[in-house]
Formats: structure tokens, sequence, C-alpha cells
């Protein structure tokens, strides 16, 4: 069962004013009105405009009529739906190698297997709904196994996100009223009438009078939504795309097969690319089944890359994860994201005394869903705030750490609570007691003291530090402090703190 | 001294059709010195073997935090060329003290797992990548069938890797114990510092074991902590009973 992300935005086109127009006041009210005939009504309006009480429907000139100050705007459907395509490019290159627009007014993508690269379902729902909402759009995320059930809880909830967990989607939409099974206005009415109220309801009911009375739409959407028919997602395309696809008359299934076919489809690729002066950043693999379901393998590259094997191998990795089913009936290879990419890409031979680029090895790791950065040094004398990491494939940083006091080679993530007797205000301790073991001190550097930051932070306006190294008879050495300076209260609360462990 | 250099000359023919007997890839790769006589003397070929696995763990109290281990191949590390590819599943490790080992941070590039398993998958997948100087990994368990693993993909490209064994808790440390396809296998322990003429903490000090080594004998060091350029170096009162006046090192 794949996992489906349906993102809906409920005030796409006032959002779209919004940020067309950034000048108009958050207090604005704004409606869109649209015409059908000669009745001009409201087709939405934004959260401004509800709360004064304008509805959907209601007739143009009754809401100029009642509200004072509604701002009002003919509805452009063109725009909202190149918006809506622009929004989808954007997902596509972001979040999954499956995007498809789920017209009017959402994004619907299959996310099976991509999740774990931003830490699980819930992270990525929550990153995609903040995300959009620092975009200015307003959007309601729902994941589910079937496209049907997303897109139904997606439209149901309150709340920014759901997560319908495996084996639930029966439970889940159940009780959902039947204007969100995706069908046509006219039979939703008609089934109204007939006293049916909600989804579960209508599963419920004997299939054979309802497809007599409605034709077979209403079981389609039924098997779709509870993942009893596939419902392939079409995934958005432009022409600027550098795409080549390969087509099997005879379903292919073996993983060798499958392999070949992904390195011929590369080097087409590579060729494309080359004629454009492209490199790839993203490229996806999309494997069509003949049982109809898609599966998407997506690569990334932390340079634009245009090396035959480098690519190859980034997807030959994961080939084994493609469940072939009956046969595999069409092979497509994207490149969702391409950077201009000038000189040819250096070959990786192993050649002495030579610089080796890395960012193949850092692209197979990145695959695999493992962080993998570089440290660069900050300036700053709070040891846990002077590192930082940075990309793995950025430039060389020349800094250094420029310090001649030792440092401990492990640094505890929190710092340690110790009992210690010592004598204030700079003497270390005589005796530390850590990790259950009382250790006498034999010898000790320090005080170093460390003030803390006060234009990080203002409760470290007269915070102080003092970092001891000690030694203990077996020859332990570890990094303790002293919150406080010893002799004044505000500078801390004069406890101590194991900091690190020096080898 | 006289007999073990005429000892040497036979073992040493003796290793050269052992080393025609085992692939020819290893024949090239030569070794990394320590520069230190001692130590070196004790490594066939004479120094840490390239295209090799090596493992080390911390001793005593530090097998937890693997304290003096990191450093130790930290020191290794930035006497080899190229850059170094550091496989980790805890980021606790203090990058500041690194640099003080001699390794500069653009030359680490750290891959970070969830996973044990993904450690070795990861510390295979850039020994098999090539022109590296030297693949680490923190690891607990270290099976036998992984070990010859990355033993080889290290034979194949000639990059080095070295294996730091940490354990989450103090019990897991008997699994050291479990014979490996490593070349070589070190402890080291932290041991009070030398004594300065004033109060205060002096130059660290390390009792280094070296508890196995292929085609080669155990022996054991007490050395300064890794300088500045990565290396350590040995004190008189060596514990291999050769009492030598002064230093000796002709590092470079």
């Amino acid at each position: 069962m794949p996992r489906v992300v349906s993102i809906f935005f409920p005030d796409l086109p006032t959002d779209r004013i919004r940020r067309a127009d950034p000048a108009i006041p958050v207090e604005q009210a704004i409606a869109v009105i649209s015409k059908s005939g000669s009745k001009r009504w409201v087709s939405a309006a934004d959260a401004a405009a509800r709360k004064a009480g304008v509805h959907l429907g209601m007739p143009a000139a009754k809401a100029q009529a009642l509200f004072q100050g509604l701002r009002m705007i003919d509805a452009d459907l063109a725009a909202d739906a190149a918006a809506l395509e622009r929004i989808t490019m954007w997902a596509l290159s972001q979040y999954s190698p499956i995007v498809a627009i789920d017209a009017p007014d959402g994004i619907v993508m299959d996310t099976e297997g991509a999740d774990h690269l931003q830490g699980g379902e819930e992270r990525m729902l929550t990153s995609i709904a903040n995300r959009f909402r620092a975009k200015g759009l307003t959007a309601r995320v729902a994941i589910a196994e079937t496209w049907g059930a997303a897109n139904a809880c997606a439209r149901a909830i309150s709340r920014e996100t759901v997560i319908v967990p495996r084996g639930e989607t029966v439970r889940a939409v159940e009780k959902l009223p039947l204007s969100l099974l995706r069908l046509p206005e006219k039979i939703v009415g008609d089934l109204r009438t007939l006293g049916f109220k909600t989804i579960g309801e209508l599963a419920n009911t004997p299939r054979a009078p309802l497809t007599l009375r409605f034709g077979p739409e209403i079981g389609r959407r039924l098997d779709q939504m509870f993942g009893r028919t596939p419902e392939p997602i079409d995934p958005i395309r432009t022409a600027e795309l550098v795409e080549v696809s390969r087509a099997f008359a005879e379903p292919i299934g073996a993983a060798e097969t499958i392999n070949k076919y992904v390195a011929r489809l590369v080097v087409q690729l590579v060729d494309e690319l080359q004629r454009r002066g492209l490199g790839v950043r993203r490229a996806d693999l999309i494997v069509e089944t003949v049982d109809g379901t898609r599966q998407a393998i997506r690569a990334g590259t932390a340079k634009p890359a245009r090396d035959v094997a480098w690519l190859t191998k980034l997807f030959k990795d994961r080939t084994e994860k493609i469940e072939p089913g009956f046969g595999i009936e069409k092979m497509t290879l994207v490149a969702v994201m391409a950077e201009p990419l000038e000189e040819a890409q250096k070959s990786s031979l192993l050649v002495e005394d030579e610089v080796v680029d890395l960012t193949p090895l850092i692209d197979i790791y990145g695959n695999r869903g493992q962080r993998v950065y570089r440290v660069a040094p900050v300036a700053s004398d709070v040891p846990e705030r002077s590192v930082r990491r940075i990309g793995a494939a950025s430039d060389p940083v020349e800094a250094s750490w420029v310090n001649h006091w030792r440092r401990p080679v492990r640094l505890l993530a929190r710092p340690d609570q110790v009992d210690v007797m010592a004598l204030l205000p700079d003497h270390p301790p005589v005796w530390i007691m850590w990790r259950g073991k009382r250790r006498k001190v034999k010898n000790a550097d320090g005080p170093e003291r460390i003030f803390g930051e006060w234009w990080e932070r203002n409760s470290e306006m007269a915070a102080v530090r003092d970092y001891f190294v000690i030694e203990d008879e077996g020859g332990e050495r570890l990094w303790i402090f002293r919150s406080g300076d010893g002799v004044d209260t505000e500078t801390g609360s004069h406890k101590w703190f194991v900091h690190g462990v020096f080898a | 001294m006289n007999s073990a250099a005429a000892s040497n000359a036979v073992l040493d023919s003796l290793r050269e059709q052992i080393a025609h007997l085992e692939s020819a890839s290893q024949r090239k790769r030569g070794v990394l010195p320590f520069g230190l006589a001692q130590i070196d003397d004790r490594l066939p070929g004479g120094g840490l073997a390239y295209g090799a696995l090596h493992e080390c763990a911390g001793g005593g109290a530090g097998t937890v935090d693997g304290a003096a281990a990191a450093p130790f191949v930290a020191g290794i590390a930035a006497r080899t060329k190229g850059k170094v590819v550091w496989c980790l599943t805890r980021p606790d490790l203090f990058f500041p003290a690194l640099a003080q080992a001699g390794l500069h941070p653009n030359r680490v590039v750290f891959v970070e797992s969830d996973k044990e398993e993904d450690v070795l998958a990861n510390m295979e997948e850039g020994l098999s990548y090539g022109g590296l100087g030297a693949v680490i990994g923190e690891i607990v368990r270290l099976p036998m069938a992984a070990s010859r693993r990355l033993q080889l993909a290290a034979e194949k490209t000639g990059t080095m890797a070295l294996a730091v064994r940490r354990w989450r808790r103090q019990t897991e440390a008997s699994d050291f114990g479990q014979p490996t396809a490593a070349t070589t296998r070190w402890r080291v322990s932290v041991i009070p510092s030398e004594e300065l003429p004033v109060p205060g903490v002096g130059r660290a000090r390390w009792f280094l074991e070296l508890m196995r080594v292929k085609a080669g004998e155990c022996a054991e060091f007490e050395v300064g902590a890794c300088d500045a350029e990565g290396r350590i170096d040995i004190f008189s009162r060596s514990a291999d009973g050769q009492d030598q006046a002064g230093r000796s090192r002709y590092s470079r």
C-alpha cells in the first residue's frame, strides 16, 4: 500500500491575491466574486471576511450591501490554476517524485519511501504545513493509504495535519460526509435525498441497486478510497523537464534487466543534459508496472552532476527496492531539478596525490538517509556553540579553532551535575562524585573563565562559567565547570558540572 | 640486539614470501609509520598498514566514551593524506579536540546514522570509494563477517580502515575479546599525565597496548598523547623492558 499525502488549500484564491499584492493589510477582508450567467456570487472569502459573516454562495450585491470595507475582486480561475501548478511543480522538486495537481484546490503526492528522509511522517507533514504557511498559503495536510482517503481527510479536518495510520482507512473515513467522496454534485444531492449521510453508510449498502440507479461512479470512488482498485497518480510534467523513458513490449522484472535499462536511461539522460548544458541535482526514476501501480526512486546530488557512473551508482544502489510485481511496462527517468553546469564533470578515478572529489560518495550517503556533514568553527567561547555543522560539499573553511586551552574529546550533550568539595572562589575541587564514583582530584588546571554571551540571550548578561581540567589518581581527565564566579550569586548557581572527557 | 637484527632478515624474507601468496594488491600499499622505532619495529612492514582494518578501543573506564581511542585514531588519520570519513551514531565528538590532534575540520566528513549496521555499511561504502585517507567508524559490535568485509574493502582500494570500539555500557566491552579480521588491534587507556614541576595537568599520557597484530607479537607502550601534528611520542620507561636514555624519536 502506498502512502499518499493530500494537501488542500482552502483559501487558495484569496491567498493568491494577497501574495500577488503584499500591500493589502492583513485585516482587510477579501471576497472573490464569480459570475454565472447574470448572477454574481461570492466564490471565496478569506478568514477576515468569513469572520464578518460573508459566506460562500452569497449574492455579491448582498455581501457588498451588508459588509462595509469588503474588498471584492473578480475571480480569475486561470490564475488560480496557474498558481496551483506552480506550487505543484515546487512540491515535486521538494518532497516526492510523484506529485500531481488535485484540481481545483489541492495537491496529491505519493511519499512512500520518501518520509524517512525528512524524519518520519509526522515531521514531514508539519514541515509541509509550515513551509506553505511561510509562503502565505493556508494548507491542510493529510496522509493516508489511498488518494481518496487522504483527499477526504485533508478536507474534513480543521487542524493542519492528520495522519491516518496503515490499516485504519475505514475507521478514518466512515463518519465523513458524502460530499468528500469526490462524486459529481448531482449524485451527492440525490444520495442525500435518499437519506445517506456518511461514507460509511454508503459503503455498507448493497452495491447492485446503487449501480443500477447511479451508474458505476459510486462503486469506483468507494473502491478507490478503500484501496480495492488502484488509483495511480500521474505526476505533473512540464516541457522544460528533461525526461527520458523506455516502454517495454514485454514487461521486465529481473533485477539485472532493470539495472541494465536504468544504466541505459542514465546515458540517454546525460546526453540530453549535455545538449542543454545542465547538470542534475535531483533525478527521479519512475517505474510503471503492469498492474497499474507507480513506484519511484529519487536520487539527489549535492552538486550539479552529469557523470554517468555517478548517477548510475545512485540508482543501482536502490533498484532492489523496486517490486516488479507482474512486470514493468515503462521506466522513466526525469531530471526534476537541473542547474547549469558548464565544465565537464571531473572523473573520480583514483590518481595518486590528487584531491579526490567526494561529492558522489556524499550523495550515496545522503540518498540512504544518513546525515552527512562537516563541522566548522564558530567564533564563540561557549563550548557547545563553538562548533556548527555545514554541508558536506560546501566550500572549504580556512579557519580552525584557535585555542591554547585543552579541549575534551567527548563533550556531554548536557553537562552532568556533580557533587564536589571545593574552596571558593578559584580553587579546583578536592574530590568529585561522577557516575557513581568518587574521584580524588590529583592535578588540576584552571580556572578558564568563560563569559555568557549577552548578545545571544539576555539571561547570559552576567553568567560566568569557570572551567577546570582535573585529573584523578587513575589518570582520568575530566572537564568540569562551576556555574558562576564563586563570589557573586548573580553570575550563576555555583553548582558544579562535568562537561567533557579528555583523552 | 644483534640476534634480533639477524632474525629480522630471515623474518623479512619469510614475510616477503607470504606477501607473494597474498593478494597482489596488498603488497604495494605500504605502511604509515608512527615514527617511533619501538612501535614501528613491532609492526610488520614498519608501520600501520594501509589498505587494512585496524581496531582500537579505550581501556578501563574509557570504554564507554572511547575517549582516548578517538584522538589516537584521529592522530593516525591526521598523518594520512586525503579526506577522512568518520561514521558514527552518537555525535558527542568535540571537534576542537581533534583539531588539537592535527586533524583539520575540512578534511573530515561525518556520516551520522541511527543504526549500528548503517555505520558498518557506510564504512564499507567509504572504503570501496577509494582515494580517501582513512575511514573511521565508531561501533559497538564488530562481528567477524562484517570485519572481513571491511578488511576486503580496505584491501581493494588501499584505504586505511580504523574502527573505534566504544560501548553503551561497560558490560558490553567483553565483545572486544571476540576475534575479528582486523590486522591490528589496539587498546588505549589513560594514565596519569606527565609530571610538571608546578601544580597542574601535564601532557596527557596513554598506555598503549598492541593486543594483536597479524604476523607479529603483542607489545605495550607508554606514550604521550598526540601533538598538534597527530604524532605520539614514547617515554623512555617503555613497558617492553628496554631502557634507553632519553626519548628516541626519529620522526620527520
